[in-house]
């Protein structure tokens, strides 16, 4: 069968799973809805949170990354693992106990404060936008490239598939189904990189492979030859304090992240919220150990295969002719001598391979059987279609929940309330949508954003709810304005106005650790400035920290009138 | 406010707890795998320098068993202290 054949066969059949999953967790209440009826036992949330976590750009750009970047490439791999230790320790438990169904739910009850929960709604809503635009296109591209559909049909197709069971399953339908993506994600991973390790290093597990195979020791002297740095040398692209910030703003930012907060109000209780932060990891880590073993084999591969190369040698590669046709792989034989050669000046260098290709061509290049790079396929929509699913909810619940139910009409009905959280799902399925098939030029840039922002707005004030008593509306409110206002600011101006990195150098992505560290300062001296919370709410953050009680806290009584 | 009550013992060894863990995670991720990385190279581990290892493989399973070794030892403490300090009226 060709690999066409192969890859409508296992979309096809894991569409049908997804369906069926969606229509077996199909919930008739909100707490389904929002929370999947808080039953979701620790190890499948482990897997849920790996899959609403590794998106397409984990899965398909950043091994291409890190292979680009070589050591520099680091910076993904501690900061989008790093951010869940802080997320077990300092959050995922608290947050369980406070047992509410979103993260400005938190941020309203914790600083009694309906201005606060606004200022969470619009980053919530904010972050999980410029994340989830990114998500659809990636359904869009998978779907073209290797079943030559339209991208815009195949944005559409993925949109049906996650509206079928996120609308009917909420929160529900959309765990269970992500426990499946991750089965099939990590499996689509961990085939052609077992493959590719036993190809090149004569090792089976790329982990072993990669650090007792000779592949970086040959790729750091290909790399010298060519005049590249060596691949293992660190800060050959990028200062070492750019490096420390990137690394701090993106693991603070992904503890910060809503749809990954709210996947720990999911579990039934706070020891399961611990564990559950745990596995989460342990699935992480399973791809995240991975990817940087088949980015330097593909790094070395593709050099080995293409540098030096005839015209002639190179057209008979298949694959090469293949990728060259969607423009992601590009030759010019720009000195004239019949051969390519790959250098670090632009000027000279002939081979420019984009970085998205690596996972995605890495089992061709290593002629592995159609039905693995069929498998590569579907695990790319597995891994973008989880991710957004997640953050749909997440849009859904901060306008169902946070602001009809908590600021608009308090008295709504269950029923209405369902109601509107399915309306408001679709609602957000048809925006992604609509930015998937038109991406703003600006896709790729916005998100530094999203981590740049979770860091700067929600963890400080989460945090200091949580560890500082002391801690009231008026300091929350000031600490996120401030860190929010400098962060979007800094972004905006290098990104868009040419605005030069004026804070020691410090790149856009990594202006997210100063906004955090501001938000700290602004909350705690604000707060020690102007009166102490009230008595209910010091109550509650006592109540927080105790996990033997496993009923909610009763604190939705204080009346509308009391908050601003 | 001398005399501990459960809740404010239990809370007080959760805090320990963390800030030890926090210290290692701080170690491995920022001061091994980035501040220090250099010096680190200058030995390797298997066929790979050390502190390169650390910042694409080492740090994240270091990751992984910090958070389970919390979740262990915060199962000792619910059992030690959990009892009763619930109860206990604010």
């Amino acid at each position: 069968m060709s690999v066409e054949a192969w890859t409508t066969v296992l979309v096809i059949l894991s569409f049908i799973v997804y369906i069926y999953i969606g229509w077996r967790s199909r919930v008739s209440d909100t707490k389904g809805f929002f929370v999947a009826e808080q039953g979701v036992p620790a190890v499948a949330n482990g897997a849920a949170t790996a899959a609403d976590w590794m998106s397409a750009a984990s899965f398909i750009s950043m091994a291409g990354l890190i292979s680009f970047l070589g050591y520099d490439g680091s910076i993904y791999l501690i900061g989008w693992t790093g951010g869940y230790v802080l997320l077990a320790l300092l959050l995922a438990p608290y947050l369980r106990k406070f047992g509410k169904y979103t993260v400005p739910d938190f941020v309203g009850d914790r600083y009694y404060s309906n201005v606060a929960r606004s200022v969470a709604v619009v980053a919530a809503i904010f972050v999980s936008m410029t994340y989830v635009a990114g998500q659809m296109r990636g359904v869009g591209i998978v779907f073209s490239r290797f079943l030559q559909v339209d991208v815009s049909t195949g944005v559409v197709i993925g949109m049906v598939i996650v509206a079928f069971f996120a609308i009917l399953g909420g929160m529900k339908g959309i765990t269970w189904t992500q426990v499946a993506q991750y089965c099939v994600l990590i499996v689509a991973y961990l085939i052609p990189a077992f493959a590719i390790s036993m190809l090149l290093t004569g090792i089976f597990v790329p982990q072993l492979g990669f650090t007792f195979g000779d592949i970086v020791e040959k790729l750091n002297a290909v790399q010298v030859d060519l005049g590249f740095a060596e691949y293992s040398q660190p800060f050959a692209n990028k200062s070492m304090l750019d490096v420390l910030f990137i690394t701090i703003a993106l693991m603070v930012g992904t503890a910060g992240l809503p749809h990954v907060i709210v996947r720990f109000y999911t579990v039934p209780n706070v020891r399961a919220a611990r564990y559950s932060a745990g596995w989460a990891l342990l699935f992480i880590a399973i791809l995240y150990t991975t990817a940087p073993a088949i980015a330097s084999f593909a790094r070395y591969n593709l050099i080995d295969s293409l540098h030096n190369k005839t015209v002639a040698e190179v057209q008979q590669l298949d694959w090469a002719t293949k990728w060259e046709n969607t423009g992601l792989l590009q030759f010019e034989d720009k000195n004239g001598d019949g051969r390519f050669q790959l250098t670090p000046e632009e000027a000279s260098n002939e081979i420019i391979v984009d970085r998205d290709i690596i996972v995605l061509a890495n089992p061709e290049v290593a002629q592995l059987a159609p039905w693995v790079v069929a498998l590569v396929a579907a695990g790319g929509l597995a891994a973008a279609l989880s991710t957004a699913s997640g953050l749909l909810l997440v849009i859904s619940s901060s306008i169902a929940h946070d602001v009809y139910y908590r600021m608009v009409n308090p008295h709504a009905s269950e029923a209405k309330r369902l109601m509107v959280g399915r309306v408001m799902v679709g609602f957000a399925i048809a925006i992604a949508g609509y930015f998937g098939i038109n991406p703003p030029g600006f896709v790729a840039q916005v998100v530094a954003f999203a981590f740049g922002l979770a860091a700067a707005s929600f963890f400080p004030v989460i945090i200091l709810g949580i560890f500082d008593k002391r801690t009231n509306k008026e300091g929350a409110i000031a600490g996120m304005i401030t860190g929010l206002a400098f962060t979007i600011f800094y972004i905006v101006g290098v990104k868009f106005a040419g605005m030069p990195t004026w804070f020691f150098n410090v790149s856009a992505e990594g202006i997210g650790t100063v906004g955090m560290i501001l938000n700290f300062v602004v909350t705690l001296v604000v707060s020690r400035l102007t009166p102490p919370p009230p008595a209910d709410i010091q109550a509650l953050v006592e109540e927080l920290r105790d996990p033997t009680h496993h009923v909610p806290i009763a604190l939705t009584d204080i009346g509308e009138e009391q908050l601003d | 406010m001398n005399d501990l009550n459960p809740r404010e013992i239990y809370w007080r060894k959760n805090k320990a707890l963390i800030r030890n863990l926090l210290i290692v995670w701080a170690v491995v991720s920022l001061g091994m795998s980035i501040l220090f990385v250099q010096p680190l190279n200058s030995f390797n581990l298997g066929r790979v320098p050390f502190g390169f290892w650390m910042a694409q493989q080492g740090v994240i399973y270091v990751f992984v068993v910090l958070i389970f070794i919390y979740a262990i030892q915060m199962d000792k403490l619910d059992r030690k202290y959990g009892n009763g300090s619930g109860k206990k009226p604010d």
